[in-house]
């Protein structure tokens, strides 16, 4: 199956990522190649078979809930590209 | 008597434990064979001198107090993959340039625990994905045996640095083989434990049910030693086993008398480079006569979906994963946009390279509506099959044996045109994380100058048995002792 260049803006829409008009031809042919080889899952058959999503046998895995020192918020406002009054700064939302 | 950087651990050990050494000198002749030689290698993105000489004084310190230690002193190197506290974490992309932890990986802060001295943080195929070492944003790392050639990937520049001598051990991680495929292709022993085995936390997630922390070392003996320290059960990774750690050590010389030893048939197919056929051939030779059950007629049917399976669940788990870099809370962070959408999809579109993008774009493909039950939940459904069919190989054998790789190592820019050619090196590696299992590379010679490695695969924490069966193929062969002349 061919994915075209709507498909792609598509995706690239969903990911959150900005294409070139290059990148945007590039994909599209190599997506399309990789996805062709998702075929060879048909040949196995996987009826009445659950599916994993872990390979442990862990389900719930729950903490005791007590308090413990944590990172300060200044340490951790540290990294952001841009703060305010101890926030976190972005640009509005809806304009 | 080899030079101070070409020493094992345990040799290292057994000199600081006598006194006859000091962690200062094991250290400065790292450092010093990183000035020699990591121009032309290129395994390092950071070397952190200053930090590895205070590390070695206080090692120093605690060797004289009378303190012993199997890792006590003894250089390291990290893959830029695992966050370590104050010194910058890149994960080989330009989307964490800037980044510096806050916090260190639980498999790090074990290491310092043990006294380790780290020299540096390693280069690696950006946030973990390749099999080359080509899609790290600062450039490839080199083969040490054919600096024309590729390290392997993702952890190429773990691999190198310890084939190299830059650093005693070092620690990578794997997702589908990028700890034993650089291992292999650079002539090093590297490890992947089981999934769940060393906690997870603090390394940054690329497909989170696959993702594995581990060793690369020159024999296996070091492997074990390394185990020892950075296995076991964290709380801060809720898929880590609360299970106990066994002494890794204890059981590796007994031998493979009597050991049952399978090998499938789809992982010595007509396509594998004839030279790296004769090498395994001769491993199983030698794994016979010292008294294996060697049985060549066992099958995995469903072999040949594990690329396709892994090809959809690691890319659609790292298109969750990757969704953290927003520009927002840290990292790259484009701001001249039109808004807030334009500068998030600004930030991931520069921010992330190439083959980051192809990944999380099959991944959210994958995942998308109309597509999520024939690609992801098949993918899941596979999964299933593949891990019983292992399961019922364990049934009947201790371990499996196979290539790691379909070729020794290529040369740089040879396979970086074609995305799936790449995704084809992986073939021996991928369906171990997939089920979860154990898996070594072990050196077995080379073709062409150019090493080989060995697979030996086991059962769900049975790490035991799989480093018994390396150590005892590894003592027949003795290829750890060879190393690159650089």
């Amino acid at each position: 199956m061919k994915l075209d260049r709507d498909v792609v803006l598509h995706i690239a829409k969903l990911a959150r990522i900005d294409l070139s008009e290059d990148e945007i031809d590039l994909y599209s042919e190599q997506l399309s190649e990789i996805i062709t080889h998702f075929d060879a899952l048909s040949s196995v058959d996987t009826e009445g078979v659950e599916p994993t999503a872990q390979t442990l046998p862990l389900r719930n895995v729950f903490a005791e809930d007590v308090s413990r020192p944590s990172m300060t918020q200044d340490d951790v406002l540290a990294l952001a590209p841009r703060t305010e009054d101890g926030y976190l700064r972005v640009r509005a939302v809806l304009e | 008597m080899p030079e101070l950087h070409e020493l094992t651990i345990h040799d290292a050990a057994t000199l600081l434990a006598k006194r006859e050494l000091t962690s200062r000198e094991l250290t400065e002749a790292a450092l010093a064979r990183i000035a020699a030689v990591d121009e032309r290698v290129r395994a390092f993105l950071a070397v952190t001198s200053d930090g590895a000489l205070a590390e070695a004084d206080a090692a120093d310190a605690r060797l004289a107090a009378g303190e012993r230690g199997g890792l006590l002193g003894i250089p390291v190197a990290i893959k830029d993959v695992l966050s370590t506290q104050g010194v910058a974490t890149t994960c080989g992309s330009r989307m964490l340039e800037q980044y510096v932890p806050p916090y260190a990986a639980t498999a790090v802060r074990k290491l310092f625990d043990a006294g380790a001295v780290m020299v540096g943080k390693t280069n690696m195929d950006e946030f973990a994905m390749g099999s080359s070492t080509e899609n790290s944003a600062y450039g490839s790392t080199r083969n040490p045996w054919d600096l024309t050639r590729v390290p392997g990937g993702s952890s190429g520049g773990s691999a190198a640095a310890v084939a190299a001598g830059e650093a005693t051990y070092a620690i990578g991680s794997d997702t589908g083989g990028s700890i034993r495929q650089p291992a292999a292709l650079c002539g090093v022993v590297g490890m992947k434990p089981t999934y769940g085995r060393v906690s997870r936390f603090g390394l940054v997630a690329f497909a989170s049910s696959l993702d594995q922390v581990g060793p690369f070392t020159h024999d296996v003996r070091d492997t074990a030693t390394v185990l020892n320290a950075i296995c076991g059960h964290d709380p801060c990774d809720s898929t880590s086993a609360d299970i106990a750690t066994p002494d890794f050590t204890a059981e590796l010389e007994r031998g493979v008398s009597g050991m049952r030893i399978g090998v499938p048939k789809e992982y010595m197919p007509s396509t594998l480079d004839a030279g790296v056929r004769g090498r395994i051939g001769e491993a199983l030779r030698a794994l016979e006569a010292q008294g294996a059950d060697i049985d060549t007629d066992v099958t995995l049917p469903s072999t040949e979906a594990a690329l396709a399976v892994y090809y959809i669940i690691a890319p659609s788990e790292a298109s969750a994963n990757l969704a953290r870099y927003d520009g927002v809370k840290y990292g790259y962070s484009y701001q001249q946009g039109a808004g807030m959408w334009d500068n998030m999809e600004r930030t991931r579109g520069r921010g992330f390279g190439a083959e980051v993008k192809r990944r999380i774009m099959i991944g959210t493909y994958a995942l998308s509506s109309g597509y999520y039950d024939a690609y992801y939940l098949k993918a899941q459904k596979v999964r299933t099959v593949i891990r019983r069919e292992f399961d019922a190989a364990f049934a009947k054998y201790d371990v499996l044996v196979a290539p790691v790789t379909p070729a020794p190592a290529f040369k740089i820019g040879e396979k970086s045109g074609s995305p799936y050619e790449m995704y084809l090196n992986d073939v021996f590696t991928l369906p171990v994380n997939i089920a979860g299992l154990p898996g070594i590379s072990v050196p077995a010679g080379f073709v062409d100058g150019l090493p080989v490695g060995l697979q030996v695969i086991g059962k769900p924490f049975d790490e035991a048995t799989v480093l018994r069966a390396a150590r005892a193929y590894e003592q027949s062969a003795a290829w750890s002792e060879r190393r690159p002349s650089l």
